[in-house]
């Protein structure tokens, strides 16, 4: 990594150039940036409080009971936040669209989608990611877990397949946009929908909300499935209790299709006029 | 700074009237828009009928006093409300405080506070139409729901309905008008839509809540916003009860008007235009 003729730090300086400035303006409006990581703090601390209002009225939901939910909530803001980060930019694509500053990103020479997503960074969702986190760690705690090498390789697979998935979201979500423009929110009806299915058990869902959050965007991959694979508890209808294993493919599928959506979205882009 | 020009002495309603119903039309031409957020409420919708029906199964059918008709109830309307309720505290006006536009709407004989409550109004209205209405239908047809059994609860639904949306404007005004002292009032948006949907009751009825949060919410205005217009349209509270939270949603119309007010004519002797 060190050495400095290396072809891969030659390729990325202009990318870690472009993020280190961006980390660095983010901190320097300290105010700004403090109000921003508690927002974002406040954001996880709020949907952690949706869940466990629930839990008050009920013991358990969807075969689930509170600690084993954490797990569930944690795994799925934890990959969320960190795909947020580095990929919820992708979001302000409409903006470009509209303005017509999308243009200037295709007079540099660097793909596309690499400089919409390393134009920008959101450090704030770091505090949100924290919450992910320390609730993951509290329901690992406290539920029954029957610890082995395979139970840490499915959490380590399953966290990162779930933030890869997560991140193709953002992706799929940036190509309709080039379709949709003013109608962005169609979009996210999965992406924050996806979300907000991400943490619930997927064992409430009808069969056809299974198929779209289950497996069309396969948002029970990244924490529920795993979930139920680690805790080796029951499977349900059309999800049986191995399925967790497969997150990775699940992670595959939606990148092909994010890069698909890309593609088709790109080459119907004909520029902004001006 | 020319105060005279602002107050005219004879108070019309008409230019308000003008004012809220050209909002009305110019949300009327962002028809993708409408559609996408169509779409975005339905599909929070039905992954809001999983959890909370299934809660409500959970809970031995009786959840806290709601049933699966009225937990569906309180789904749809508040799904269906999304688009006419400011839960996220953007607005035009807080725009043009911070870019100095704001000093041309003071020479005009409006007053600033009630011409841009008045368009938010209007664009609100207007998105009961692709928005709020398609939802609602949507839950009343696919899943089924509670509605009032007596004339009498439309009336006074379509009242609170209507508060609601108004209690949200003038609030949303007091996070732009922040702005004439602090410039850059991002921040307390963004802390605004975290608080506002948790209190106003939108992923969870107020009622679930554990009592002294429940206390916390409704020492805001936000409740106003959904849950009680949405008690009211779904039928849960009727009668005197129903009256009273109309009569709590007046009461933050008044006292977020009357803030506004206050504000905005501090706000007019603290502006400063940067730049120049």
């Amino acid at each position: 990594m060190a050495d400095p003729t290396s072809p891969l730090v030659t390729l990325t300086r202009p990318y870690r150039a472009v993020l280190s400035s961006r980390i660095r303006s983010q901190r320097s409006y300290r105010a700004n940036f403090t109000i921003d990581l508690v927002s974002s703090l406040l954001v996880g601390i709020v949907e952690l409080a949706e869940v466990g209002v629930l839990f008050l009225n009920v013991d358990r939901l969807g075969g689930l009971e509170f600690t084993q939910i954490l797990i569930v909530f944690g795994l799925a803001d934890l990959a969320f936040s960190v795909a947020d980060l580095a990929f919820g930019h992708c979001d302000n694509l409409p903006t470009y669209l509209r303005a017509g500053t999308l243009d200037v990103f295709y007079l540099r020479p660097q793909p596309l989608l690499l400089q919409l997503i390393t134009s920008n960074i959101s450090l704030r969702r770091l505090a949100r990611a924290m919450v992910g986190l320390a609730s993951l760690v509290t329901g690992l705690v406290l539920a029954d877990v029957d610890w082995s090498f395979a139970a840490v390789a499915l959490l380590l697979v399953s966290a990162l397949s779930g933030i890869a998935t997560f991140a193709a979201m953002f992706v799929w979500a940036a190509g309709a946009q080039f379709f949709l423009i003013d109608g962005a929110e169609a979009t996210n009806a999965f992406v924050y929908g996806g979300r907000y299915a991400a943490s619930q058990p997927a064992s409430v869902w009808n069969r056809p909300l299974k198929v779209v959050f289950g497996f069309f965007f396969p948002m029970a991959f990244t924490a529920y499935l795993p979930t139920v694979t680690l805790l080796g508890l029951p499977g349900t209808d059309l999800m049986p209790s191995w399925l967790g294993w497969c997150a990775p493919l699940a992670a595959i599928f939606t990148w092909a299709m994010a890069l698909l959506s890309w593609r088709i979205g790109v080459r119907h882009y004909r520029g902004g006029g001006g | 700074m020319p105060t005279s020009i602002q107050t005219t002495g004879r108070t019309s309603w008409r230019p308000y009237w003008r004012i809220l119903v050209a909002g009305f039309r110019r949300q009327s031409t962002y028809r993708l828009a409408a559609l996408g957020g169509l779409i975005a409420n339905t599909t929070f919708g039905l992954l809001k009928v999983a959890i909370l029906f299934a809660t409500v199964r959970a809970a031995g059918g009786d959840l806290n006093g709601y049933d699966i008709g009225t937990i569906s109830a309180y789904i749809w309307i508040s799904q269906g409300l999304l688009g006419s309720v400011n839960l996220n505290g953007r607005s035009d006006i807080a725009t043009r405080i911070k870019d100095g536009g704001i000093v041309v709407d003071f020479l005009r004989p409006l007053s600033v506070q009630a011409a841009s409550v008045a368009t938010e109004v209007g664009q609100s209205i207007f998105a009961l139409i692709p928005r709020g209405l398609p939802t609602v239908s949507i839950g009343v047809l696919v899943v089924g729901m509670n509605v009032p059994s007596a004339a009498s609860g439309y009336l006074l639904g379509a009242l609170s309905l209507l508060l609601g949306i108004v209690v949200s404007a003038t609030t949303v005004y007091l996070v732009a008008a922040a702005g004439f002292w602090l410039v850059e009032t991002r921040g307390l948006q963004i802390l605004y839509m975290v608080v506002s949907g948790f209190f106003a009751g939108l992923f969870v009825p107020i009622d679930l809540f554990p009592n002294a949060l429940r206390i916390v919410a409704e020492c805001t205005p936000f409740p106003s916003m959904l849950m009680y217009p949405v008690d009211v349209l779904s039928g849960r509270v009727v009668g005197m009860d129903a009256l009273g939270l109309v009569g709590l949603q007046v009461l933050w119309l008044v006292l977020t008007a009357l803030a506004g007010h206050l504000m905005t004519r501090a706000g007019r002797r603290k502006l400063e235009v940067q730049g120049g």
